[in-house]
């Protein structure tokens, strides 16, 4: 979700003047619920600080890219962008001055956006937002990544510049739901994976690689494919919905970056979008790499805490200690309280990082319209050390009918380093 | 001259349940609405966080989560002739500190009240003559039917996530539930918790004696579950660590996960932590309050403009605050005026511990209400007039928890130190279950709430003083329960038993635990000149002042008092949203 808008500061005399004027009210809400949708204000604000101010820093791996201020400010903002110069700058990457923004802002998936959409954003951006007339920090990367013309290359090999074309033989809601997750949504910008150049290797369906997963700092992106054989085969579309929605459902519950795009996008989507965004999730066929989940496999680890003959010192009394609270020892947790840690995403992830960034910092849920409380795990960083954590997650990653490889107390100690100790010690006694 | 804040429409004086209800409620409608929390801000995480709190030295015996005496507490005597002494270390009640109040730390034993408590003595004279009630006992009706209020027991039980099996819905006697309690809209939100082997022990010994044995109404989740405000529970994993600590795993219903979450979504709702509201502020001619002044964390005196005040501190603490703010008139028991202070109650319990060497209780699984009960001595079962008293209990088994400090009942005779309290612990801890009664307690002319002289706060205020003791009638009450815990103990032929009731002639003792049920003081009723508030819990004499909590309850329910406290605070926002906000001014004609 790190994306970024940069917008140079023009000299005053070649500023064109704005056609902000009088949008009806109906038209700025919908711009309002559109940005919502896009998420904007996730990269273009800092935390605590004003709407669309900017100021971000996004880590890229070609160094730290500042978001813009996009507020209608005539000194710091967008204030004096007309209607087209927002639309090249939101669906072509092209700021007011004719040079290319970065890609970390997600315009190829813009791309898809219609007029009507583009509109309504203009009018909201230009009238629904307050102005800020401080100007965001600017972008210095290093050469040759300062030279902004290369990103014409990258455009033209890469980027998609197309607007999205309803499929006629495709439903209303998968075409909804297409629209949302191609254009406004950019799922694809995290869940897709890239390719050589940091392109999303693919934009819609027609490639068995679209949603396929992804990779966001330690986070992984797991694949979005709810068909045959997709990783979200199992999930219901109520439960899809209510996992967009509200950060949770009856077996998963939302941690790492997605709680955000959940608490300040997608949580204000009408339930109509939420469902044509499922609807079109289930029709992405998947390749098969689903985990077999058996009854068998589940009551063999419960049998065996249920008895609580573990070692003293083993990855299963661990758990029996500091986990079974809530997880049970079913490993069922409870339906839209504790997730289920039997074949869950998270901890079957290749990758352990943020499962163990789970456990050392907690995580919590966001309070959402439809499910206000913010229900949190404890952070068990300041119990367990990296020895301990290895072992308990080692424990769990084979227990039930998970199968991921061990964990070691290297990767542990790695991920501990990121996390503030303020953070771990939280619920010290 | 006080820092002065910016008005709001209304100001909550305290963020436990009743004003966690009655901020939800007038955020609703739109008002802006600003709690005032004397203690600190409190949540699951990091709080109440596992396994931070399973810690019965920290949290169980030493009371963190309690308030400090040193900060605030009350001074007591048995009767106006001696001189009250402070409550220096907590012992009988433990009342609750921070956001959440006492409703973080309860057990979650839910009960409504019988309908023929909310008119008692009406009840009373209606059934038994006028004369069987002593001379000095003050018992008064509500003011308010259980009718009126089935609809807020009805929506609070869902608010609660109540686990529970129904005895009467609609008039309907249903099999496994309580025959004889008020008749109920609907089946309770979720069903019972598990039962654990004391339950079905004390089930079994019930139905031998032809008593009616269910399970008690716990507001400990017996599964995952969403309230009506969207806020959720998860299944209570019975740990063991209830009553005196926060859940760890939001199983237990509290303001924070029954309320607060939901509540913080309204933009129109703020609250302020540390802030200790001393006075209510009255106009010239002290008809209406113009907002609170409170004492902020750094010290600082604040005045906080507002044009309504809802009072929803912990009992007493609401009867003090309106004698500080010199609204109603304090009350004298000499000269019988007034009525602010008038009516403390309080609670009436005893017990019975039962050990067997060859039954294994596993105390360690417990939950707060995991309790099997009988509530065929309850006060709608009882014959006053041959029994001579007034009042009921309802008998219960219940296992909360295996705490080896305060919960290691030993047999009879067992030294309290050295090798052979040692083994007698070894061989005892888990082999015994309780059998306890919780019951009614009368209000008293001469049991009530007052400033004390002599004693001040940190502040320079007087401190509250309490003028109680037990009375024969209450006493007689636990002797008869004294009778019937036996028999049903007996029954279960334990190798030893322990039984502790009140004998005739006790005076109340500070120091054990009993219950943090404190009732009265600033209660509601039909007639200015015997209740400070009106049917709605509005101010006889102040109209834009609410007080909600049990300092309403002209005497004490058998039972525990949180259902009818919420009800309650429904029941006051429901005329403050449909009625008063519309007409400012008294609900009730003097």
């Amino acid at each position: 979700m790190k994306r970024n808008l940069i917008m140079m500061l023009l000299p005053l005399a070649l500023l064109a003047t704005t056609e902000a004027d009088a949008f009806d009210k109906a038209t700025i809400n919908q711009g309002e619920y559109l940005a919502r949708a896009g998420d904007c204000i996730a990269c273009h604000s800092i935390p605590g600080g004003a709407p669309f101010a900017g100021g971000l820093a996004i880590d890229s791996p070609f160094g730290k890219i500042y978001s813009t201020n996009i507020t209608p400010s005539k000194t710091a903002g967008i204030g004096n962008y007309t209607l087209a110069q927002f639309d090249a700058a939101l669906r072509h990457g092209e700021r007011a001055d004719g040079s290319n923004l970065y890609p970390a802002m997600p315009y190829p998936d813009y791309a898809m956006l219609t007029a009507d959409d583009v509109k309504a954003l203009y009018a909201y951006f230009m009238e629904g937002v307050a102005a800020v007339d401080q100007k965001a920090p600017a972008t210095a990367l290093s050469f040759p990544f300062n030279q902004r013309w290369g990103i014409s290359f990258w455009n033209w090999m890469f980027a998609n510049n197309k607007a999205y074309q309803p499929q006629a033989s495709k439903s209303d809601d998968f075409n909804r739901g297409a629209y949302l997750v191609q254009g406004l949504g950019h799922c694809g910008s995290c869940h897709s994976p890239r390719g050589v150049a940091f392109q999303e290797k693919s934009y819609d369906e027609s490639d068995a690689s679209f949603l396929s997963g992804g990779k966001v700092g330690i986070w992984q992106a797991p694949s979005l494919r709810g068909g045959d054989k997709g990783a979200l085969a199992s999930w219901s579309k109520a439960e899809l919905i209510d996992y967009l929605a509200n950060g949770r459902n009856d077996t998963t519950a939302v941690a790492g970056e997605m709680t955000s795009v959940i608490a300040h996008s997608l949580s204000y989507l009408s339930q109509a979008d939420l469902a044509a965004i499922a609807d079109y999730l289930k029709s992405l066929p998947g390749d098969g790499k689903a985990l077999p989940m058996t009854a068998a496999a589940t009551k063999k680890t419960s049998d065996a805490l249920n008895s609580a003959k573990v070692g003293i010192n083993s990855g299963a009394r661990l758990y029996l200690d500091s986990c079974g609270a809530c997880h049970f020892t079913q490993g069922q947790g409870a339906a839209r309280v504790f997730p289920k840690l039997d074949g869950n995403a998270l901890v079957n992830d290749e990758d352990p990082s943020g499962l163990i960034h789970v456990v050392l910092a907690g995580a919590r849920l966001p309070s959402t319209k439809g499910a206000p409380e913010a229900l949190a795990m404890p952070a068990f960083g300041w119990r367990l050390n990296d020895d301990e954590v290895a072992q308990l997650l080692t424990f769990v990653r084979h227990a039930w009918n998970n199968q991921a490889p061990a964990v070691t107390a290297e990767e542990v100690a790695k991920v501990r380093q990121t996390i503030p100790q303020s953070v771990m010690n939280a619920t010290r006694p | 001259m006080s820092r002065q804040e910016q008005p709001v429409d209304v100001v909550l004086v305290g963020l436990g349940w009743t004003n966690a209800i009655m901020g939800m409620e007038l955020a609703q409608e739109g008002l802006n609405v600003l709690a005032l929390e004397r203690g600190e801000d409190r949540d699951t995480v990091p709080d109440f966080a596992y396994p931070k709190m399973a810690d019965e030295l920290t949290y169980g015996v030493r009371y963190k989560l309690m308030v400090k005496p040193a900060k605030s507490t009350i001074t007591v005597r048995h009767s106006l002739a001696e001189t009250a002494v402070p409550y220096r270390h907590l012992g009988s009640f433990l009342p609750g500190d921070g956001v959440g109040g006492a409703g973080t730390h309860w057990n979650g034993h839910t009960w409504r009240p019988m309908p023929e408590e909310l008119r008692l003595r009406s009840y009373v004279e209606q059934t038994f003559g006028k004369n069987i009630i002593p001379k000095d006992m003050t018992i008064q009706d509500y003011g308010v039917s259980y009718e009126e209020l089935e609809p807020h027991f009805d929506f609070f039980d869902k608010v609660l996530g109540v686990s529970g099996k129904a005895g009467n819905i609609n008039g309907k006697i249903q099999e496994g539930g309580n025959p004889f309690e008020g008749p109920r809209s609907h089946e309770y939100p979720l069903p019972p918790l598990k039962r654990t082997l004391n339950d079905t022990m004390f089930s079994d010994a019930a139905k031998a004696q032809g008593l009616h044995p269910f399970p008690l109404p716990s507001s400990n989740a017996s599964e995952a579950y969403t309230n009506p405000y969207g806020m959720q529970l998860g299944p209570c994993n019975f740990c063991g660590f209830c009553e005196r600590y926060g859940c760890i795993n939001y199983s237990k219903a509290s303001p924070q996960t029954a309320i607060l979450g939901a509540l913080k979504q309204h933009k129109n709702f703020a609250y302020r932590t540390g802030c200790e509201v001393i006075k209510v502020n009255l106009s010239d001619d002290k008809k209406t309050a113009t907002g609170v002044t409170y004492i902020d964390a750094k010290g600082e005196e604040v005045f906080q403009p507002a044009k309504l005040v809802v009072v929803g501190t912990f009992a007493y603490n609401n009867v003090r605050l309106l004698l500080l703010s010199g609204i109603g008139q304090p009350y004298d028991p000499l000269s019988n005026t007034g009525t602010v202070g008038r009516n403390y109650a309080y609670q009436m319990m005893g017990g019975a511990t039962l050990f067997f060497k060859d039954k294994q209780f596993n105390p360690f699984i417990g939950a707060g209400s995991n309790a099997t009960t009988v509530d065929d001595f309850a006060i709608n079962q009882i014959d006053f007039a041959k029994e001579g008293f007034i009042g009921g209990s309802y008998l219960l088994a219940a296992q909360t928890n295996g705490q080896p400090i305060h919960s290691l009942p030993l047999p009879p005779g067992t030294p309290t130190w050295g090798a052979d309290w040692k083994k007698a612990a070894k061989d005892y801890y888990g082999h015994a279950m309780s059998i306890s009664s919780h019951g009614s307690n009368m209000s008293y002319r001469d049991c009530y709430l007052s400033l004390d002289p002599n004693y001040k706060d940190d502040h320079g205020l007087p401190l509250l003083r309490l003028t109680f003791d037990w009375k024969e009638n209450d006493l007689r009450m636990t002797q008869f329960m004294k009778q019937k815990v036996a028999a049903l103990a007996k029954g279960l032929n334990p190798d030893f038993l322990k039984v502790s009731f009140k004998d005739i002639g006790t005076h109340y003792d500070v120091r054990p635990y009993q219950t943090t049920h404190n009732v009265g003081g600033a209660i509601m009723g039909t007639d200015p000149k015997t209740s400070v508030l009106n049917r709605y819990q509005q101010s006889w004499d102040v109209h834009n002042v609410f007080v909600l909590g049990s300092s309403s309850f002209p005497q004490n329910l058998q039972y525990n008092p949180t259902m009818l406290v919420g009800a309650l605070a429904y029941w006051s926002a429901k005329a403050i949203r449909e009625q008063y906000l519309k007409h400012p001014g008294p609900l009730v004609q003097a």
